[in-house]
């Protein structure tokens, strides 16, 4: 059977979802060729306020990447936009020429509101919709300029929290009397002003936009009442109206959006529609989760099944961290309806749940919404909450008195209770795949989709996972960096970089330490983040780091320490032996041993020696090997060409010149590489955390080995032809895994979460960013790269490393 | 002089031991470790953890508490005593600042030796 030909205009949530289950369920049926406006492919649009805030990278939210639409044959047309549909013909005419179809999904979502007044196309004037607004707003968002958002609904509330976030000083401009309008009741609305306000965001409510003040850019609002706002940014975030001009021109039947039966079909049969075109019995669609369903039944009525779009209630959050709201159903006051309002004003909660007869039909709550969900399973399953009414306000955890545990609460829950709201997934389905071995999150996600959209429900997921394995489960990776602080290594990292915090307490203060001055865990870790981040800016804090580092010595269980002096790729010289020999019998060395790393290793070294066998050792002219840092350690190296009858290179000489590229670099762990001159890899280079391995026509550089805990064998990361080359690639490499990995993560557990083939575009397909990479790692060499035994085997600095004071005398007397 | 300064001795200057820090004095009975808080009080504890022997003054200083560069067991500097769910404590002395100088109460590190 031949397969017909599907084009899909836009590549937006709904579409990308409607394809997922096309190729489920038909694979091979549909030749796709998908067009899309915008210059990339899906992402997760609701995802966009974590990238304006900085909490979220692009990366992370992209849903189908290139390999995707390849594996699936999309022929994808990015950045194209289609100009016209011609029904008659049965192709769409862009740019590119014509595309013939015989099924034809229009997926064009939404544009946003521009609110007609004087300067709205002055530059400096935003909408906030897509990446490329985004990346706008990132652009202007100078720490200390100004920004107005005007609107304040869920999209101006989280462009405003964004924006913020990244440093400005933010107004919201709202036409209605409270926030939120259309979710919230004003009490709700009151508490999330007061709390964005406390955050140092203004907000304006009652506040009719009158004009956008400036001469070629935006400078000021004006509203109706007087008041005049400066403004170097100013975002339109009043609203979003379909985007029907396609369907117009085409001559299709159309209301406020594109009309669509229940199977999601124009008034042309060969014709389909989804997502915030489209109007369906007179409703328009705004959130993900009504989309995705007509999603399903649009992949369906392609493939000739029968399915009909129902649409459903939706519950709402707002992603604003720190600013926990949730609305469902309807809560305007009315004839017959009863209201049960829970308030805390101190700790700033409030919860209203609307009763009508015996139903609970909305509700709203601010401060704790750990129950949202279940009262949502309320409102949509029309349950009689009469036995329960008493005690309907403070949730299914309490039930008959006993404590709210969570765990509880979701394990009262039915299998039909929602859990995640985006993807319409029941708790139910998740017990199925949990049972059926998806025992992580991650298996949860990709086998059922939940917490897979927006996340608000990861906790619940995991909740569930908890329930359902018992103790076999142990929280993965969401975990906090420590007992000081609720935020994850990965969201500290993040902020550290968006918020631009440059020392340890602007960081505790910042985030919210619970701690005065955090502990032996988080304090190690954020001063690696910061001078990671901030080579030339943050002084390195020697009383954060563990005592190896601090003491530039591997302490013994005893007390004592070790000295390794460096062997660039473990050559060494008569005279250097000699000059460790000497140092060993003056200092009464107790082992002198060959390390792994091929050099050697004095052992049972005191601590008030340590400046005089360093000075010793600088004099023969040894430095630090930093046997104990969390950095570059050793480059193992084999003779190679120089010497040996198969080698193909110059191994040792690349070893050297890597190890004087790299040493003095800090990491989030240690980092050992190994430089092989041919196959036979007699550096046994492949099971380093960076491992070369040299052939004929150049040089094979593979990654994220290891062989201490776990064995493992490196990933190719590339070939390369010269030396120079290979210098680049790894140096960049390591200043990726610098700036990206969390601490104490060694690369290959870092490669695992983060993928080879995101480190491969990153270092190996984009030039630029590579060249960037190497860059800055030599900038952060220029501070960094610097023998720490010279440095404290200065006369000035070796008291400090003798006791302060000695009282044998005195105490014997 | 006042009065207590005979049993009162003065080991060093403040600034001789870093913030966040600690450095030792030697005695017939072993190590004191004398730490240094952020907020510039001083402390001071036998040098030795009681788990492993660990030399509490390499540890990293975080509030009113030392963390063990061995395994990790947390001190409180103010009473000696280990934290969570550890189980032990160590030797604490008085100490106190005077003009920049740190004191250290020799009749309790003296009365040490017969414990």
């Amino acid at each position: 059977m031949m397969a017909e030909k599907l084009v899909v205009i836009g590549a937006g949530m709904a579409s990308g979802r409607m394809l997922e289950h096309l190729f489920e369920t038909a694979p091979g049926a549909f030749e796709v060729t998908l067009f899309n406006g915008e210059p990339r492919g899906n992402y997760n649009r609701i995802m966009l306020s974590p990238v304006l805030s900085g909490e979220k990278t692009w990366d992370e939210i992209v849903t189908h990447d290139d390999a995707w639409y390849a594996a699936h044959g999309v022929a994808t047309r990015f950045g194209e936009q289609v100009t016209k549909i011609d029904r008659a013909r049965k192709v769409v005419i862009s740019k590119g020429g014509e595309t013939p179809y015989d099924r034809l999904v229009i997926a064009t979502g939404s544009a946003p509101f521009i609110i007609p007044v004087q300067g709205k196309d002055l530059s400096g004037v935003v909408t906030y919709r897509d990446l490329d607004d985004t990346n706008k707003m990132i652009a202007a968002a100078q720490p200390g300029a100004k920004a107005v958002v005007i609107g304040g609904g869920l999209l101006g509330l989280e462009a405003a929290a964004g924006l913020q976030m990244r440093g400005m000083e933010v107004t919201v401009i709202h036409l209605m009397g409270h926030l939120m309008e259309r979710q919230l009741d004003p009490a709700a609305g009151y508490l999330l002003q007061k709390a964005l306000e406390a955050r140092g965001i203004g907000v304006h409510c009652k506040g009719s936009t009158k004009a956008i003040l400036g001469t070629d850019r935006a400078e000021a609002v004006a509203l109706e009442d007087g008041t005049i706002y400066g403004a170097d940014l100013v975002v339109m975030a009043v609203g979003i109206r379909p985007e029907v001009r396609l369907a117009v021109d085409a001559g299709l039947e159309i209301g406020r959006g594109i009309t669509v039966d229940d199977r999601m079909q124009t008034s042309d049969p060969a014709i389909f529609a989804l997502g915030e075109c489209i109007e369906h019995n007179k409703t328009l669609f705004g959130l993900v989760a009504p989309l995705y369903d007509q999603a399903k039944v649009l992949a369906k009525s392609l493939t000739g099944e029968e399915a009909a779009f129902r649409p459903i209630q939706t519950a709402t959050k707002l992603k604003v961290t720190g600013c926990d709201l949730f609305s469902a159903g309807d809560f305007a006051d009315g004839p017959g309806r009863e209201d049960i309002v829970f308030r805390d004003p101190a700790r700033g909660q409030y919860k209203r749940l609307v009763i009508e007869g015996d139903r609970l039909v909305g509700a709203v709550m601010y401060g704790d919404t750990a129950d949202g969900n279940w009262f949502f399973g309320l409102i949509k399953d029309g349950t009689d909450i009469s036995p329960m009414r008493d005690t309907l306000i403070f949730g299914p955890g309490f039930a008959g008195g006993s404590k709210a545990d969570p765990l509880a609460a979701v394990a009262a829950l039915p299998p039909e209770a929602e859990i995640c709201g985006c993807n319409g997934v029941c708790k139910g389905r998740i017990v199925t795949a949990i049972e059926g071995g998806a025992t992580t999150l991650d298996a949860v996600r990709a086998q059922t989709k939940a917490s897979s959209s927006c996340g608000t429900c990861t906790g619940l997921v995991e909740q569930v996972l908890a329930v359902t394995l018992g103790d076999a489960f142990v929280l993965p990776t969401a975990q906090p960096m420590c007992k000081c602080t609720d935020h994850t290594h990965d969201d500290v990292r993040r902020l550290i970089k968006s918020m631009a915090l440059k020392s340890i307490p602007a960081v505790m203060q910042e985030l919210g330490w619970k701690t005065s001055g955090g502990c032996a865990s988080c304090r190690p870790a954020l001063n690696y983040y910061l001078l990671a981040d901030w080579p030339l800016e943050y002084r390195d804090d020697r009383q954060s780091r563990f005592v190896n580092e601090r003491n530039h010595a591997n302490i013994q269980k005893d007390g004592t320490y070790s000295v390794v002096p460096r062997m660039w790729g473990g050559v060494t010289t008569p005279a250097e032996l000699r000059a460790i020999a000497d140092a060993a019998e003056k200092y009464a060395v107790p082992m002198v041993k060959v390390t792994g790393g091929q050099r050697i290793d004095l052992l049972g070294v005191k601590k008030e020696d340590l400046p005089a066998i360093w000075a010793d050792l600088n004099d023969a002219g040894m430095v630090s090997g930093h046997a104990y840092s969390k950095g570059l350690r050793t480059v193992k190296t084999c003779v190679g060409s120089e010497f040996c009858r198969f080698g193909t290179q110059d191994s040792t000489g690349l070893g050297i010149k890597l190890e004087k590229l790299l040493w003095g670099s800090w990491t989030p762990a240690k980092v050992k590489l190994g430089v092989s001159g041919c196959p036979r890899n007699c550096a046994e280079a492949t099971c380093k955390d960076v491992g070369v391995v040299c052939v004929d026509s150049g040089y094979e550089i593979s990654v994220a080995g290891a062989a201490g805990m776990d064995v493992k064998e490196t990933e190719l990361l590339c070939k390369v032809a010269t030396e120079e080359e290979a210098m680049e690639v790894i140096a960049a490499f390591i200043q990726l895994y610098r700036e990206n990995s969390r601490y104490l993560h060694r690369i290959y557990k870092w490669v695992a979460k983060v993928g080879l083939d995101w480190c491969k575009a990153q270092v190996v397909e984009d030039a630029a960013n590579r060249r960037a990479l190497y860059d800055r790692f030599l900038i952060s060499q220029s501070v960094y790269q610097t023998d720490p035994w010279a440095e404290h085997a200065r006369p000035a600095e070796r008291a400090r490393w003798a006791a302060l004071a000695d009282l044998t005398l005195e105490a014997a007397e | 002089m006042t009065p207590s300064s005979e049993f009162w001795i003065d080991i060093g200057a403040l600034e001789d031991v870093p913030p966040q820090g600690a450095r030792v004095v030697k005695t017939a009975q072993g190590c004191v470790a004398v730490f240094r808080t952020a907020g510039d009080e001083v402390f001071a504890l036998d040098d030795r953890c009681p788990h492993k022997g660990g030399p509490l003054s390499e540890g990293i200083v975080h509030g009113r508490e030392v963390t063990c560069p061995l395994h990790a067991w947390v001190f409180s500097l103010e009473t000696g005593e280990a934290q969570g769910a550890d189980e032990g404590r160590v030797g604490s002395y008085p100490a106190r600042i005077e003009n920049g100088r740190i004191l250290l109460d020799t009749r309790r590190l003296a009365r040490r030796s017969a414990a």
